[in-house]
């Protein structure tokens, strides 16, 4: 792993993004993502417990026994959880209300637990935080690509504010805020990105 | 809305059970337990064995979780401790029935065997247990929505499977291959499920 950071973050950030690219992470991705509002919160929460998970893993990957290292690693992901589930139940309850099973969730998003698993228990600690920052950067950027395109399309509204095109001649597109939007939303920017990636790689072979 | 206390027991636990199964399916309204689905599905069999897999699970593990969470944590006051108790109880249940799995049933742990671990980390399995506490059931309510909850997966998992298995050899855009299409797929299939809403309301 000669790496530097630098190279790390555009790794994790674009070419092997965790969401498209390792296709980690989707339920979260696709279940919060029709209220910003709500997204970022999740991404918040998502990029601490990464970086907090891959530093904690990183530092006693030495002391883990290999035999029982998924039950430490769970454990040490779900006291992060635990911490972020209290935070945003203090700060936004009506939030915390809507999005409090996928906080928790966060536990089995593959995310976390792949990121230590392929990098944090193979690494030194800096670069863990750096690959659980830039992990979570590229999993928030799609989270917010979608969140962008269902909440105007379904609400007419960019995080609770309204649009002016809702009172002047927008129909909402229900659909796109149920369930069936966020599918569709997820596969199309899949099959961009994994599209630009792909003409990429043949253009340097 | 006609409250669920009107009708006979056995009746409210089937309402319970076909609304976790369609109405509120796990997967396509809940969105959980997508990982899995992106990465076993292409073939029906291991879908179905993956799928029977979680029913089991989820049902076992609803249940302890409600015990453990009405009867220890509710009265201590440790409500916040719930994810990590939740998380640990699964991972134990799951290793518990693999080896009772293996000390049975050589069939059953040949066709279940390989997926027990994977479910572990299954969204599904934390989600049903999870979503089990916002609703007001009683034991025996709460074994009806988490087998419900894992039927409603299986069936999922087998159509999308069953498609993916027919589109395999068919050409697609480049980059469309893989999870992009299944997505849309799983998206297709959510639309038609969304039939199902409004049907029961529990």
């Amino acid at each position: 792993m000669a790496d530097t950071p630098s190279q790390i973050l555009i790794k994790d950030v674009w070419n092997e993004n965790p969401v498209f690219r390792q296709v980690l992470g989707i339920c979260s991705a696709l279940a919060v993502t029709n209220l910003l509002t709500n997204t970022l919160f999740m991404c918040l929460g998502v990029i601490f417990t990464l970086i907090m998970s891959n530093l904690t893993i990183s530092i006693l990957r030495n002391y883990i026994p290999k035999r029982i290292r998924m039950i430490v690693q769970v454990m040490i992901i779900a006291s992060y959880v635990m911490m972020v589930d209290i935070v945003i139940k203090a700060v936004s309850p009506d939030i915390h209300r809507f999005i409090g099973p996928y906080v928790g969730l966060i536990i089995t998003n593959c995310i976390i637990m792949g990121r230590a698993e392929a990098f944090a228990s193979q690494n030194r600690p800096m670069l863990a935080v750096v690959d659980g920052l830039a992990s979570g950067i590229g999993y928030s950027l799609i989270l917010i690509a979608i969140a962008l395109v269902r909440e105007p399309l379904g609400f007419g509204t960019i995080m609770g504010y309204t649009l002016p095109a809702k009172e002047l001649w927008w129909h909402q597109w229900t659909i796109m805020v149920m369930p069936p939007g966020a599918f569709f939303m997820l596969g199309i920017i899949t099959w961009f990105a994994r599209n630009r990636l792909e003409r990429s790689e043949e253009g340097v072979k | 809305m006609e409250s669920i206390t009107e009708f006979t027991p056995m009746y409210t636990l089937f309402l319970i059970f076909i609304s976790a199964a369609f109405t509120d399916n796990i997967l396509l309204a809940r969105f959980l337990g997508m990982c899995s689905v992106l990465g076993v599905s292409n073939r029906v069999d291991t879908s179905v064995g993956l799928g029977a897999a979680v029913i089991f699970v989820t049902t076992t593990t609803s249940v302890l979780n409600y015990i453990i969470y009405k009867y220890m944590l509710v009265p201590l006051n440790l409500e916040y401790l719930r994810l990590v108790t939740f998380i640990v109880m699964i991972a134990a249940t799951v290793q518990l029935i693999e080896m009772v799995i293996e000390r049975f049933s050589e069939k059953l742990y040949n066709a279940l065997g390989i997926f027990l671990p994977l479910i572990t980390v299954n969204c599904a399995i934390l989600g049903v247990s999870l979503f089990m506490l916002n609703k007001p059931y009683s034991l025996i309510e709460t074994a009806a929505f988490g087998a419900g909850g894992g039927f409603g997966w299986f069936i999922a998992i087998s159509i999308i499977g069953s498609i993916r298995e027919k589109i395999d050899e068919s050409k697609l855009p480049r980059g469309l291959a893989g999870p992009g299409i299944t997505l849309i797929i799983i998206g297709i299939i959510a639309l038609a499920f969304i039939g199902f809403s409004g049907m029961i309301k529990i």
